[in-house]
């Protein structure tokens, strides 16, 4: 018996996560329904309903969300029939009368034209059917027609067209809204793009002008840094894809490293820890070698000594840690924080305030780069990236000559 | 048996795995090592890490057990967990390491972009990673049993809590290392002292036995009753008793014990003289064991039991958590499939021994059938059969083999179902969160693990098989090779296929419906209808709903398919 009852106990404690769970999830304003008068109670039933509409239509009008948000908006109406269009053809129709749906779309073609809507008697020869009059308020954004709102009623009614032109205004404003949001997804795509694979053009004549220094004494070693400088310049100027792997990140890190070292020679020091487990992770493409960049600055600025630079990437379950540090000058957290802001622009490129923009934009703001720093104690950035993010692919690596 | 070797061995053993765990094993190294700290694992590797975490409990003490108390029909239990390997390198592999999904949970995401599929995944992945925790805690009990007599959840204590520390903090998360070295440990522990055992059994003059005839005593043996049993004769027996025989006391009387059946009650000691054929359990005497049932019904129903063990175990690997989350580490596709190739390897090698464990356990140990602890079979044969100071420490070295076994897979589970309750079930993230949710990923097996006693280990983990095959196999092979998947289809499929895998196995732990029967056998071997019924189930309501088909459908299949090297044609 004590088996049957444990056995239960294993049976009910996921059950009970399970319920907990669908009870949060779906904890609804249903439970004000008891308070304040009835107007107050129907006006709660009201916006409840209208909110519940809104998230699928703010997805903008395509048959997917038309059928997500149509039974609501007709219980907003309290119509027999409710049917959505777009400027083509029917995208739902929800309620009874479905075989209206060929007629209301030849009466369209005026509303749809002019903008203004209408309200007619529809033609039946079912006796019975209950749709004989439809309203019909088209859909405008910026006032071009997307669609059309139709509510079907056995008779004509002054109310019912009032409320389907206030219903189909507030539709309206929900896909003005999604096309707000449209315009941003846009904007952030253009900022990603315009942010992206920035190197210093300091760095590049830098490079060339160590690699110059060499050719006549040490023809060899400037050959291996021009194939040095060949390869990082092929990784930052490629042109697809806006991620890469953590391995093809550090290696153009080492390249990075190898032109750098050539030029400072051991006032350099560099360790690495890397756990093997994390360099297929995908991240966002040159959004460590500016972090790298930036500890090479710091750590060589106003010292005339060793600068050590140490960069480690562990395993941390779904995510990836980075962690650039280096023990140079480092920097007043206050002014670290504007330019990160962007309120000052920095004195050599803008890397860090980039780097920590891209993050933001694909992981979200809990991602973004957390930096430990004070003046002469040098700097320590953070980077967490998490292993899986919906959209984000690496691109396939370019073919190595 | 001796524990002076042993549990130094399994102390060592658990002070290691603390400390690599504490301290890690990584290895600095300055800008001239670059491309060899930047390399990526490399299939063999992996494949040994794979292998590492998979080798649990069952593999290491229950086969052996199962196949020393019914015989070679056992053997598709090691076949079983190795072919679940050859099924995820054909469908799922290289696919699923190209989803880029670290989880299950992210690849239901990644194909069906739905935010529901995602979590119902997530609760399936935790209710998977519980059911297979279980037999890893009770396993550890037993070895601590076995090993010194300590109470049976001393051991599954102590493995959860070395486990839930290390993992909440921070440490032994999944160091590929750490993890290939345990699969060396274990397949050394396992192999050595078969090897003397081999020798001992070949100048013991090699005795052979067929596996109908039934076991005998090869000598004087005194056998301890730890539960209460029928034991059913089919010829008359004679034994001396310590104890209660059929509601009789004796004290060291000799009985003729008639044909029929004998109700033997707990503590009573049984001494059989040599040659005398074992006795069969019939089954519990008492109400509340559990494990005989289900033996039972294999034996009342073999082909059906047998057919429902081999579909669990050959789709329920690609859907085991610790085990998905090990591919991410893989370059790409082509090396995602090297690597399983490579653990099918290993794991077959390795399968090859504990079989030789429960034929010589039949030859020399054959009275753990009577007390129940078959599964102890491996860590008491090199005592029995070599004895002396050699039995010994290769006792200890077994006996390490399986603590490493307990805790390494226990951790990898741990690792995963913590990471899904941390990212998809508890409310807000970070680290304090993840801790929260190791703790609930190791209390509820471990709570479980108290009451529900008795399951045989391999038996136990067979049911998590079911249950993942019945909700993830539909999932993940519909999801890269059917385009017409919808996520209410995927959602009803893992409801309706691993929900009824679920509640079965759930009624069967808690031994309901008992006595045997058809219902019986159903429910304890129920990946034979519930795997059907989550295909069937995914695909007829994907079909009617064919609306909800995700928009970027082609393009999400086209990554999964398509070599690494061709993505950018694909994609630009």
């Amino acid at each position: 018996m004590s088996g049957f009852l444990a056995g239960l106990c294993v049976a009910v404690l996921p059950l009970l996560a399970a319920g907990f769970w669908l009870g949060r999830r779906t904890a609804r304003p249903e439970s004000l329904g008891g308070l304040g008068t009835p107007v107050e109670h129907a006006t709660f039933q009201t916006l409840h309903t209208a909110s519940l509409a809104a998230p699928p239509l703010r997805a903008g009008l395509t048959e997917e969300t038309a059928r997500r948000s149509a039974r609501k908006l007709r219980s907003l109406l309290g119509t027999d029939a409710l049917c959505l269009t777009g400027t083509k053809e029917v995208l739902v129709w929800d309620g009874v009368g479905a075989h209206h749906r060929t007629e209301i779309m030849e009466r369209l073609a005026g509303p749809l034209e002019t903008g203004r809507g209408e309200a007619f008697r529809l033609t039946c020869d079912t006796p019975d059917c209950s749709v004989r009059w439809a309203v019909v308020t088209p859909l405008t954004v910026d006032d071009r027609v997307h669609g059309a709102l139709v509510a079907c009623a056995p008779r004509e009614s002054a109310v019912l067209v009032r409320a389907a032109g206030e219903v189909a205004r507030w539709v309206s404003v929900q896909l003005e809204l999604a096309d707000l949001d449209q315009s941003r997804t846009r904007l952030i795509e253009a900022e990603i793009k315009a942010l992206r694979a920035q190197i210093s053009p300091h760095f590049i004549f830098n490079s060339l002008a160590v690699i110059a220094s060499f050719v006549r004494t040490d023809p060899e070693r400037a050959r291996e840094l021009l194939l040095e400088f060949a390869d990082f310049t092929r990784y930052s100027f490629r042109r697809h894809g806006d991620f890469t792997t953590l391995a093809d990140e550090l290696h153009a890190i080492d390249h990075y490293l190898a032109l750098v070292r050539a030029r400072f020679g051991d006032r350099l020091a560099v360790t690495l820890q890397i756990a093997p487990e994390v360099l297929p992770v995908t991240l966002p493409f040159l959004c460590l070698q500016p972090l790298v960049e930036n500890a090479v600055k710091h750590g060589l600025e106003g010292k005339s000594d060793q600068c050590h630079i140490q960069i480690t990437a562990q395993d941390a379950g779904a995510e990836a840690l980075v962690v650039i540090e280096d023990d140079g000058a480092g920097m007043d957290p206050a002014l670290l924080r504007r330019i990160l802001a962007r309120e000052v622009s920095p004195s050599g490129g803008i890397g860090l305030s980039n780097v920590d923009d891209r993050l933001r934009q694909v992981y979200g703001d809990e991602h973004a780069l957390v930096i430990e720093t004070a003046v002469g104690a040098g700097m320590k950035i953070t980077v967490r990236l998490p292993k899986y993010q919906p959209g984000v692919h690496p691109a396939a690596r370019p073919a190595r000559a | 048996m001796n524990s002076s070797f042993a549990v130094p061995a399994v102390a060592l053993v658990v002070v290691a795995t603390v400390l690599v765990g504490a301290f890690g094993l990584r290895v600095s190294r300055t800008t001239s090592d670059f491309y060899v700290a930047s390399r990526t694992v490399g299939p063999r590797l992996n494949a040994a890490a794979i292998s590492g975490e998979y080798l649990s409990a069952a593999s290491f003490l229950g086969i052996a057990g199962l196949v020393l108390v019914q015989g070679p029909d056992m053997l598709w239990y090691p076949v079983g967990y190795t072919a679940g390997y050859l099924l995820l390198l054909l469908f799922v592999a290289a696919p699923l390491r190209r989803s880029g999904a670290y989880t299950l949970p992210d690849f239901a995401e990644a194909r069906l972009a739905s935010q529901a599929v995602r979590r119902l995944a997530g609760a399936f992945v935790v209710g998977v990673g519980w059911l297979y925790l279980l037999p890893q805690l009770q396993g550890a009990g037993l070895t601590l049993t076995v090993l010194t007599g300590a109470p049976d959840w001393l051991g599954g204590v102590i493995v959860a809590l070395v486990v839930t520390a290390t993992v909440a903090a921070g440490g032994m998360r999944s160091i590929t290392f750490v993890q290939a070295f345990q699969y060396w440990l274990k397949l050394t522990a396992l192999l050595v002292p078969a090897l003397f055992l081999i020798l001992a059994w070949q100048a013991d003059g090699a005795p052979a036995r067929a596996f109908e005839e039934p076991a005998a005593f090869r000598e004087h043996r005194t056998v301890r009753v730890q539960d209460a049993l029928a034991l059913k004769l089919e010829r008359p027996l004679t034994v001396t008793v310590h104890g209660t025989v059929d509601g009789r006391p004796h004290h060291g009387t000799r009985l003729l014990l008639p044909a029929g059946t004998h109700r033997i009650d707990a503590g009573t000691r049984l001494s059989f003289a040599p040659g005398t054929p074992v006795p069969a359990a019939a089954g519990p005497g008492a109400d509340d064991a559990l494990s005989p049932s289900r033996a039972e019904s294999r034996t009342e129903r073999p082909l059906y039991a047998t057919y429902g063990l081999i579909l669990a175990t050959f789709l329920g690997t690609m859907g085991l958590p610790h085990v998905v989350v090990r591919f991410y580490t893989s370059p790409h596709g082509v090396a995602a499939r090297r690597t399983t190739v490579a653990v099918l390897g290993l794991i077959g090698a390795f399968y090859l021994l504990p079989p030789v464990y429960g034929a010589l356990g039949r030859l020399y140990a054959p009275e753990l059938t009577l007390t129940g602890d078959a599964d102890a079979a491996v860590l008491l044969l090199p005592d029995r059969m070599i004895g002396g100071l050699g039995g010994d420490l290769l006792g200890a070295l077994v006996a390490g083999g399986a603590f490493a076994a307990f805790l390494s897979t226990a951790s990898g589970l741990t690792m995963a179902v913590a990471g899904v309750l941390t990212q998809d079930v508890l409310p807000a993230r970070g680290v304090r969160h993840f801790r929260l949710g190791t703790l609930l990923a190791m209390a509820v097996p471990l709570a479980a693990s108290v009451l529900v006693g008795g399951l045989p280990v391999a038996d136990a983990v067979g049911l998590a098989f079911a249950v993942s095959a019945s909700s993830f196999c539909p999932l993940l092979v519909l999801g890269i090779w059917w385009r017409r998947l919808t996520p209410p289809g995927a959602a009803a499929g893992m409801l309706v296929g691993g929900g009824s895998a679920l509640l079965a196995v759930t009624a069967t732990m808690a031994g309901f419906p008992g006595g045997g029967g058809a219902p019986h056998a159903l429910l304890a071997w129920p990946a034979l209808w519930s795997v059907p019924l989550g295909f069937l189930t995914m695909v007829l309501v994907s079909l009617a709903t064919p609306g909800r088909v995700p928009p970027g459908t082609a393009a999400v299949l086209a990554r999964f398919h398509l070599p690494e090297d061709l993505r950018t044609e694909a994609t630009v």
